[in-house]
């Protein structure tokens, strides 16, 4: 996959890595409008309906959710360690780095699964298992399908990211990176560093609801 | 032709279509030309697929009986056309065929910044063509290509989900498109290669996939949650559950508004290409031009809202895109006046790639300014969901896109293939496309006028007369249509064998031989000068200094 | 470019790190106090907003000269200005919606 040698397209090793880092930026844009929008539909019924939202929100884990941004913010340190550690040439500490990034990813994953369990428990899934606690009414279903929905697809972004950090670590075992050729590990780092941030946003949509006041 | 600087001494090397002859060479390839000639085939056969559609619809409607057809399979016919149509065939059509064989020719490189990207995409169409092959075979669904809510979650017939999956790896295909392209115009261009020394075409291929990269996503993630909402019956669009079905059209139309300027763009591009070939004469207000497409491209953000006019959007909304779509109309209004400041006064030749660029530039007005009728808020309210809106958008995408992109196809055929296809036939096939697609289309306006709503199976008795114009023009349309594909492809194997620029055009794909080597140019062309330079006294484009050929490069193989 | 480099500080990723971190922390502390419905979503999304601004310059390079890369990471954030803003009009004006 990556291949390591100049293609014939380009000039030098530079101007190939900092194309593969511009063709990322552009994906991340299209990724932005990707999951900008679904916040766009959030907030038109947050706005429309902001008791119900702030009840629903209220049943959520602000605890695991917290935790879970921990992990990411602290991945996207090791990832950009990796990256420096590649750039220096630290063959061991490139591949450890990454070990951890992956492993991060992992433990976002698993504590993401715990928590879809919890909102089980707790009859928040809708249509499938969803009880109307007092004073709610159908607009929590709103909240709790934009939940899974937002979730649900920032979980598959995260687990391509995982996949490629893992390819990326098996070949930094390999020993294919090094000062002169790092732009996959730049590129899949941009990639996680955003997949990060759009979890800053949903933390934002989420979890803050429903717990001050009485 | 005179001698042609190729950068080539001696013998000519060997054509992207030489290198290899195995089935594994082409599915697998890197080539961006090869994977231009994948996406040739693949939206071919859905043209046909969608005209096909389109013949049985206007069969139906010969009589207002309506007896050809179930209303449940006419509603299903018109919603596979449009579907097929917009995302199978128009939207690829000339961003994915003539965009990913010329864009690096045009810009000097060899090849686009991601090959690898570029094989991903039409892996990703093929992939989502499957579908919506799959999709017509279980019986399609009768939605309409809009997916209104809370119809198609809650109420449609047929397979919604399958249709919107088939649309949404769809879209992850233009995106990677778009994402090639813009890189590479930003980082391939050869040496002294400026922007202002791009080629149009080029120009509205970077436009169009801003277009593409910024819009698509919010489509994806529409149909999405209408899959999600029929898959599970939450209420996110569902007005009983508290939903809003207004925000569906937003979202929808969010993408889908600039989703046909995605359709002309490129068009508009492969015209200015033609005309000013084809008046041997510099295009009117590069610049302008130039400006004109960004202007389209980011003016048609702001006009989606004149789509739901009716729909129940607040007057104040309703105003605003009604304004912003009237300015979207003064770029499109200067394309128009600088093409034709640019026919006069000049040589013109009436080549087939030129009768289809004339015939873009009538069409393409009328269906402007029907556009801003439709603009119109007052008129709007009577010629909304009629065939005014049918024949006005048919009118650009047809009479427009289509247009340009057989233009386009006849123009570098002699480039891509390096055959020669038979003129007069093509001339014929230009000129037959042009009157049966007024006969098919201009009696809508008149239907939609005198109110025949659209996606309806049947209609009142007195408007007979036009729709069976209508069916006569298609049936010579569908005529003009079959002739390319017989002669063309009769060209492949008897057409005279083609220079490397037998029309004699500036542009640096013309500077290497007919079909292009793999690398596109063994040696790097260096650019000096501007586009389109024609000699004004006489037309020619002899003096072709203003490009030559760097020395190969240590580790460059040369000729 | 295949020279070995010296490896640049790590410091500024950690404080970095520590930072989100803080940020993170008083987004959860925030969502406790009563700050009202208006100012709720501004002060969370605006915490959002900066931990994103820390990642993309620090984490994802993003500084130095102005380039290419800017106008790329701007453009979807400035494009879905459009889509929020416009449609927002639209809702801001309509009595339709919510129907309740």
């Amino acid at each position: 996959m990556f291949s390591g040698r100049l293609q014939e397209q380009y000039t030098d090793s530079t101007q190939q890595s900092e194309t593969a880092q511009l063709g990322m930026w552009v994906f991340i844009a299209t990724e932005v409008m990707f999951f900008g929008v679904l916040i766009f539909s959030y907030m038109i019924y947050r706005v429309a309906y902001p008791e119900q939202f702030r009840l629903a929100g209220h049943d959520s884990f602000i605890l695991l959710g917290s935790i879970n941004q921990a992990l990411l913010i602290t991945s996207s340190l090791t990832m950009v360690l990796a990256v420096r550690a590649a750039k220096a040439d630290q063959q061991r500490a490139l591949v450890l780095l990454l070990g951890v990034t992956a492993a991060l990813g992992l433990a976002f994953l698993g504590v993401k699964g715990f928590e879809y369990a919890k909102d089980a428990a707790a009859h928040s899934v809708p249509v499938v298992d969803y009880i109307f606690k007092p004073g709610e009414h159908r607009p929590t279903e709103i909240f709790w399908c934009f939940y899974f929905v937002a979730t649900g697809l920032h979980a598959i972004h995260l687990s391509v990211g995982i996949a490629l950090v893992l390819i990326l670590l098996v070949r930094a075992s390999q020993g294919a990176f090094s000062p002169g050729y790092d732009a996959p590990l730049e590129v899949i780092g941009l990639y996680w560093s955003f997949v990060d941030c759009v979890w800053f946003f949903l933390f934002a949509c989420i979890y803050p609801l429903g717990r001050a006041g009485p | 032709m005179s001698a042609v600087d190729i950068g080539m001494a001696g013998a000519v090397p060997r054509s992207y279509l030489g290198e290899e002859y195995t089935l594994a060479s082409w599915l697998f390839t890197r080539d961006h030309k090869r994977i231009a000639i994948l996406f040739f085939v693949s939206i071919t056969v859905f043209f046909f697929i969608g005209g096909f559609a389109a013949a049985l619809i206007r069969l139906q409607l010969l009589n207002p009986a309506g007896t050809l057809f179930q209303p449940e399979v006419y509603n299903r016919l018109f919603t596979m056309h449009g579907i097929v149509m917009v995302w199978f065939f128009l939207i690829p059509s000339i961003p994915a065929t003539l965009g990913n064989f010329l864009l690096p020719l045009q810009i000097g490189a060899r090849d686009l910044a991601f090959p690898r990207l570029n094989l991903f995409s039409w892996s990703l169409f093929t992939f989502s063509g499957l579908w919506a092959i799959y999709f017509i075979f279980i019986g399609g669904n009768d939605t309409g290509w809009t997916f209104y809510e809370p119809y198609s979650s809650n109420f449609a017939n047929g397979h919604v989900i399958v249709a919107a999956v088939a649309v949404f790896i769809n879209g992850f295909s233009t995106i990677a498109t778009a994402l090639n392209f813009v890189v590479s115009t930003h980082r391939l261009r050869a040496p002294g290669m400026t922007w202002f020394r791009l080629p149009l075409f080029v120009w509205a291929i970077y436009a169009t996939s801003i277009v593409m990269l910024l819009a698509t996503p919010v489509l994806a993630m529409t149909l999405a949650l209408v899959a999600i909402e029929r898959f599970w019956g939450v209420g996110i669009f569902n007005p009983v559950l508290g939903g809003d079905p207004i925000l569906f059209q937003h979202m929808f139309w969010f993408y889908s508004h600039p989703a046909v300027y995605i359709m002309i763009l490129p068009a508009m591009g492969v015209v200015s290409e033609l005309v000013t070939c084809f008046a041997r004469c510099p295009i009117f207000g590069y610049k302008g031009m130039c400006y004109a497409l960004i202007s389209i491209a980011i003016i048609g953000f702001f006009v989606w809202g004149h789509h739901m006019f009716t729909a129940g959007i607040s007057l104040t909304s309703a105003v605003f895109f009604s304004l912003m779509s009237f300015i979207v109309a003064v770029p499109s209004a200067i394309k128009v006046f600088n093409w034709t400041a640019t026919l006069h006064n000049s040589r013109i030749s009436f080549d087939a790639p030129m009768l289809y660029a004339l015939g873009f530039v009538g069409l393409f007005t009328i269906g402007g300014l029907t556009g801003l009728i439709l603009a119109t808020l007052s008129a709007d309210i009577h010629l909304q969901d009629t065939y005014f809106v049918i024949a006005h958008f048919h009118f650009i995408m047809v009479g427009g896109t289509v247009s340009a992109y057989f233009g386009g196809l006849h123009y570098w055929w002699p480039k891509i293939t390096g055959k020669r296809y038979p003129e007069m036939w093509a001339r014929y096939a230009a000129i037959l496309t042009f009157v049966g697609f007024n006969f098919t289309f201009l009696p809508q306006f008149i239907l939609g006028y005198l109110g025949m709503p659209r996606r309806y199976y049947t209609y009142a008795p007195d408007l007979q007369t036009w729709n069976v114009l209508s069916s006569a023009g298609a049936s010579i349309l569908a005529v003009a249509y079959a002739l390319p594909l017989i002669y063309l492809g009769w060209s492949l194997f008897h057409g005279k064998r083609a220079g490397p620029n037998p029309w004699g055009a500036t542009g640096l794909e013309w500077r290497t031989s007919s079909p292009p080597p793999k690398q596109n140019f063994p040696r790097t062309p260096v650019v000096t000068e501007l586009p389109y330079r024609y000699d004004p006294r006489d037309g020619s484009y002899t003096t072709q200094d203003g490009v030559h050929f760097a020395e190969p490069t240590l580790g460059e193989a040369s000729v | 470019m295949s020279a070995r480099m010296p490896p640049e500080p790590v410091g500024p990723y950690v404080i970095g790190w520590a930072v989100l971190l803080l940020l993170l922390g008083l987004s959860v502390l925030a969502a406790y106090e009563p700050i009202g419905p208006i100012f709720q979503p501004i002060v969370h999304f605006g915490i959002a907003a900066t931990q994103t601004a820390i990642v993309f310059i620090l984490f994802m390079k993003l500084r130095g000269r102005p380039s290419l890369k800017w106008v790329f990471a701007a453009a979807g954030f400035f494009w879905l200005m459009f889509l929020f803003g416009l449609s927002t009009v639209d809702y801001a004006t309509r009595s339709g919606f919510p129907l309740r």
